[in-house]
């Protein structure tokens, strides 16, 4: 790894702030996508279908 | 006299939300992927093939993520003003879910800017805040974002919501020329800005994992953006469905 300096603190608590709220972005994204999509299947499991689809 | 019905355009059926779901299916996994290598490159030219800068020495690193975030938080409410005026003159509905689904994402981009800023500013300017021009117009954009978002969980009707909204997006654009200029207009800790209509104002092997980054938070936000997009056009439909279900086990015609 290399030498960060005197301040290695400041450069490594940015970078891990922006890994913890990018990667909890992606996941909150991925979660409400999943989710959505299993309201679709559930409701269409139950034969609740658009109009269109008949 | 009879009315012709208008044909519908390409870029109209293109933007239907039913041809949307359809064809951005296929585009998620190559932008992730896209995303996922630019990141690597980035962050290995970030760390392991870049200088330290003569004048802030290796807190230049913070840059790579602070600049990109920054560009973000700005051109994310630019995608939301022009979303806000294809929602206000065209009506159009994915224009509606383009402008919802920006907001948090652009609130998560701008909190970074702000927070790599603060701790890039300890060590260079010896302040992690200062109240001026530019952290105070970002800190105004944050808090718009916020208040967007919340904005848009207060209506059920979401169609007649986004033209509200669409009105306080682009009452609130004129937030981004303030940010863009306050460096110029104002005395500020806040050194100039680096992207010039000529170029960046810095040396290549700095230069280099700065644009590489910034093209690696780019696509994640399309990314993020496209995936987003597709749950809330999910989210109404299967609302609709769950009205529809319940009006048809009441017995209520609509």
């Amino acid at each position: 790894m290399i030498d960060l300096g005197p301040h290695a603190v400041y450069i490594v608590s940015a970078y891990a702030g922006v890994a913890i709220v990018t990667f909890g972005l992606i996941a909150w994204v991925l979660l409400n996508s999943k989710k959505q999509q299993s309201r679709l299947a559930d409701l269409d499991a139950r034969g609740v279908k658009r109009r269109s689809q008949g | 006299m009879s009315v012709q019905a208008k044909t519908p355009n390409w870029f109209s059926k293109l933007a239907h939300p039913g041809v949307f779901l359809s064809w951005s299916q296929h585009w998620i996994m190559p932008l992730a992927v896209l995303t996922l290598i630019t990141f690597v490159i980035g962050l290995y030219y970030a760390f392991f093939n870049s200088p330290a800068d003569y004048q802030m020495g290796e807190t230049v690193r913070i840059m790579y993520i602070h600049v990109p975030n920054a560009w973000l938080s700005q051109m994310v409410y630019g995608l939301m003003a022009v979303s806000a005026i294809g929602s206000l003159v065209w009506r159009h509905p994915l224009a509606d879910v383009a402008m919802k689904a920006a907001a948090p994402l652009g609130a998560a981009f701008t909190a970074l800017a702000l927070f790599t800023g603060s701790l890039w500013g300890r060590p260079t300017w010896g302040t992690f805040w200062e109240w001026d021009g530019r952290m105070t117009s970002t800190l105004v954009l944050f808090l718009m974002y916020i208040g967007l978002v919340a904005l848009w969980q207060t209506f059920n009707d979401q169609s007649r919501g986004a033209r509200i909204i669409a009105i306080f997006t682009l009452v609130g654009a004129i937030n981004i020329p303030i940010i863009k200029f306050s460096v110029e207009w104002w005395n500020t800790l806040h050194q100039p800005s680096i992207i010039k209509a000529d170029g960046l104002s810095m040396p290549p092997s700095i230069a280099t994992p700065l644009v590489i980054m910034m093209l690696a938070f780019t696509l994640l936000f399309f990314t993020l953006h496209m995936i987003a997009m597709r749950s809330e056009i999910q989210r109404r439909r299967a609302n609709n469905l769950e009205r529809q279900h319940i009006n048809q086990t009441m017995g209520i015609s609509q």
